[in-house]
């Protein structure tokens, strides 16, 4: 790895305006001073509001009917079961407090599918921060109680109406506004992506999911699970759930990114009809860092697709790109239909109702052929806020496990 | 590299901007014309990237209108190899086109754009920080780099961005993105007085639209100034778009001489 502690590999970098350079370096600088080394005891701060506010531990729970299925012992990791239902508290509280210590006066957020902006909301009303959420109107449409917690803890929610209105446009808008407020307000991003020290600071407030996993599947088995499995859009559950694995050789990471509806990509529309820039993409510089994404030979980055917001993405993670490159993560994909039949199986069967970002994990197990005997999956986040994409697009299947509908009717 | 220097020796520096292939080609040679007959000393040909995080709503939808209607890096090059104007030009582009560009990263792009008749770059979400490798680049084929100084840029951090910097150094006179504003401001003031003592011209541009923005900036001390939203709103309202870019040049090329001659003199650098 290089030296730089802004690099993974050649991945990352601070590729921004310079109008943010001196709110980024300052920023390097409260993430090392409280994060890194508890000045003024911030990161006990941050653990004690985690688990008073944010519900932590969550469970490591043994999943009987999975485990027959797949004939390998599977254990969930319920991060659904977070206050808020997602592991995407975990960020934004420890970013929301980190900018409280820094003293700025309002947070900014981009949102996709609404669970980091609800998770942000809830932080910034818990610590009495202003806070606008930027989000695209097309996914403001695909989860609107998401839009409603948001408003209802106090948040603005901005919608973009910018190119297709998602994921990407909704981080150029609130880059946009940072630029603009930059000398009172903190942009609180949602995934391991951006420019140092947002990859690795995420990180390291997501990876209390593999810190508490890592323990408590030693206290259940007495060892180390063979495999950890992990959706993956921009990586911020991804790199939780791996980051305390890394060093442990013998554990397997799959990152699964979203298949969409095919692999392949439509030059001519700027289109790619999936997410995975992992399994597809190449490497270029988008949103502060240098990674893989979905782009054209000349640069110009695709709309990405995925039946999950959460998921719709064109960039990843820089640390992500250099763990793929390394060969210490396995990229792997799901397409769309495969993540909803995941998405009905799994409620029915384990009786819990996932995101549809998890439901790619979990659909994962279907068809991989060497987990080994114990493997861990993150249940990254729950479904609720998905049920209307969920009734939409399940009535334009033919899905053999989607429950009758009719009572509706 | 030193026709964009020179472009500052005979009093202060028109640079407007507008975006390549907005709405098309053709449109765009005829759009370049008009602006040097309006008096423009320097013209920044914007590159058209998909996520310009830097620019405001109009210059967005002057990429869109670009994008939409083909312009590609290679088009690109290409009109600015047809161009017969006697002002240097300025690619304004974010940096993964630069580095996507043929099969070496970054230097094809210099390489290519040297040969087309470009005379600097500026790539706005490049920080000096991660800037070595397209400086080697534009030192090799004899590009001018250009950096933003912003209004937060200051101190220790403004002495980095400045030992980079070669042709003019573009001030940012307002935080947030660019787009017109009614008025100049005061952090336009604060910027040039912060820059005073560093011998390379100081272009101010981000919300100057009227000639008397011009005047102001210019006496405030400013060698130059870039306008772009203001002839971006022009070419998008489609009507008399040579005549009425030729006009605002000028009026805002007359307002930065006026300007020059309300100068406060400085007392001389040793």
């Amino acid at each position: 790895m290089s030296d730089s502690p802004a690099k993974f590999g050649d991945y990352g970098g601070q590729y921004v305006p310079e109008v943010l350079m001196p709110a980024i370096e300052e920023l390097t600088d409260a993430y090392e001073r409280y994060v890194l080394e508890n000045e003024d005891g911030f990161m006990d701060d941050f653990r004690a509001r985690l688990r008073d506010f944010g519900g932590r531990p969550t469970p490591l729970q043994h999943a009987e009917q999975l485990s027959e299925r797949y004939d390998t012992e599977v254990y969930l990791k319920r991060e659904d079961l977070v206050h808020g239902g997602a592991h995407k508290l975990n960020n934004a509280l420890g970013q929301v407090l980190l900018a409280k210590y820094m003293g700025k006066a309002r947070i900014v957020a981009e949102t996709g599918a609404g669970q980091h902006g609800t998770a942000t909301a809830m932080a910034a009303a818990h610590l009495g921060m202003d806070c606008e959420v930027y989000m695209g109107r097309r996914d403001i449409t695909r989860q609107r109680p998401n839009v409603f917690r948001m408003r209802i803890n106090g948040s603005k929610v901005n919608p973009v109406d910018v190119g297709r209105g998602t994921l990407k446009e909704a981080i150029n808008e609130t880059m946009r506004d940072w630029a603009t407020n930059v000398e009172d307000t903190h942009y609180v991003i949602g995934s391991v992506v951006g420019p140092h020290p947002f990859p690795r600071m995420v990180r390291d407030f997501q990876s209390v999911i593999s810190e508490e996993a890592r323990a408590q599947i030693r206290e259940k088995t007495g060892g180390l699970p063979d495999s950890v499995v992990a959706c993956a859009g921009g990586g911020s559950n991804t790199m939780g759930a791996f980051h305390n694995f890394v060093p442990d050789e013998d554990v397997a990471l799959y990152a699964v990114e979203a298949g969409g509806s095919s692999l392949d990509v439509d030059e001519e529309k700027g289109v790619a009809p999936n997410s995975a820039s992992l399994s597809t993409g190449s490497v270029g510089v988008l949103h502060g860092a240098r990674t893989r994404l979905l782009q054209s030979r000349d640069g110009q980055i695709l709309e990405s697709h995925s039946i999950s917001s959460g998921l719709d993405y064109a960039g990843v993670g820089p640390e992500l790109a250099y763990l793929v490159d390394t060969g210490r993560v396995t990229p792997v994909t799901v397409p769309d239909d495969a993540a909803l039949e995941a998405f009905h199986r799994f409620s029915q069967e384990e009786g819990i109702i996932p995101a549809l970002e998890t439901a790619h994990a979990i659909a994962y197990l279907e068809t991989a052929d060497d987990l080994g005997e114990s493997v861990i999956v993150n249940i990254s986040g729950r479904g609720d806020k998905d049920l209307e994409s969920v009734l939409e697009e399940t009535a334009k299947r033919d899905l053999v496990n989607a429950p009758e509908m009719g009572v509706f009717e | 590299m030193n026709a964009i220097s020179d472009a500052f020796r005979e009093g202060p520096a028109l640079i407007p901007y507008i975006t390549a292939g907005d709405p098309d080609a053709e449109s765009t040679k005829e759009q370049v014309r008009a602006l040097a007959r309006g008096g423009a000393d320097i013209i920044e040909l914007g590159l058209p990237f998909s996520e310009p995080i830097a620019d405001g709503p109009t210059i967005q939808n002057a990429i869109q209108r670009s994008l939409d209607a083909g312009m590609t890096p290679r088009k690109y090059l290409d009109l600015v190899a047809d161009l017969d104007v006697d002002v240097p030009l300025v690619c304004m582009t974010y940096y993964n086109l630069i580095y996507q560009y043929g099969n070496e990263p970054v230097r094809a792009f210099v390489e290519a754009a040297a040969d087309a008749g470009i005379s600097g770059l500026i790539v706005p979400d490049l920080p000096v920080e991660e800037s070595d490798d397209l400086r080697a680049a534009c030192d090799e084929f004899g590009l001018d780099l250009i950096f933003i100084v912003a209004p937060t840029t200051k101190g220790e951090r403004l002495d980095r961005v400045m030992e980079q910097v070669s042709g003019f150094v573009y001030v940012q006179a307002r935080l947030g993105t660019t787009g017109a504003q009614a008025d100049v401001s005061t952090q336009t003031h604060d910027s040039l007085g912060r820059l005073a003592n560093y011998d390379v011209p100081k272009a101010v541009g981000f919300g100057v639209s009227e000639g008397h923005h011009a005047r102001e900036i210019v006496a405030a001390g400013a060698d130059g100034v870039v306008a772009g939203s203001v002839f971006v709103d022009l070419i998008a309202s489609g009507e008399d778009v040579a005549s009425n870019l030729e006009q605002k040049a000028r009026e805002l090329a007359e307002g930065a001489r006026t300007g020059f001659t309300q100068r406060v003199p400085r007392p001389e650098r040793t």
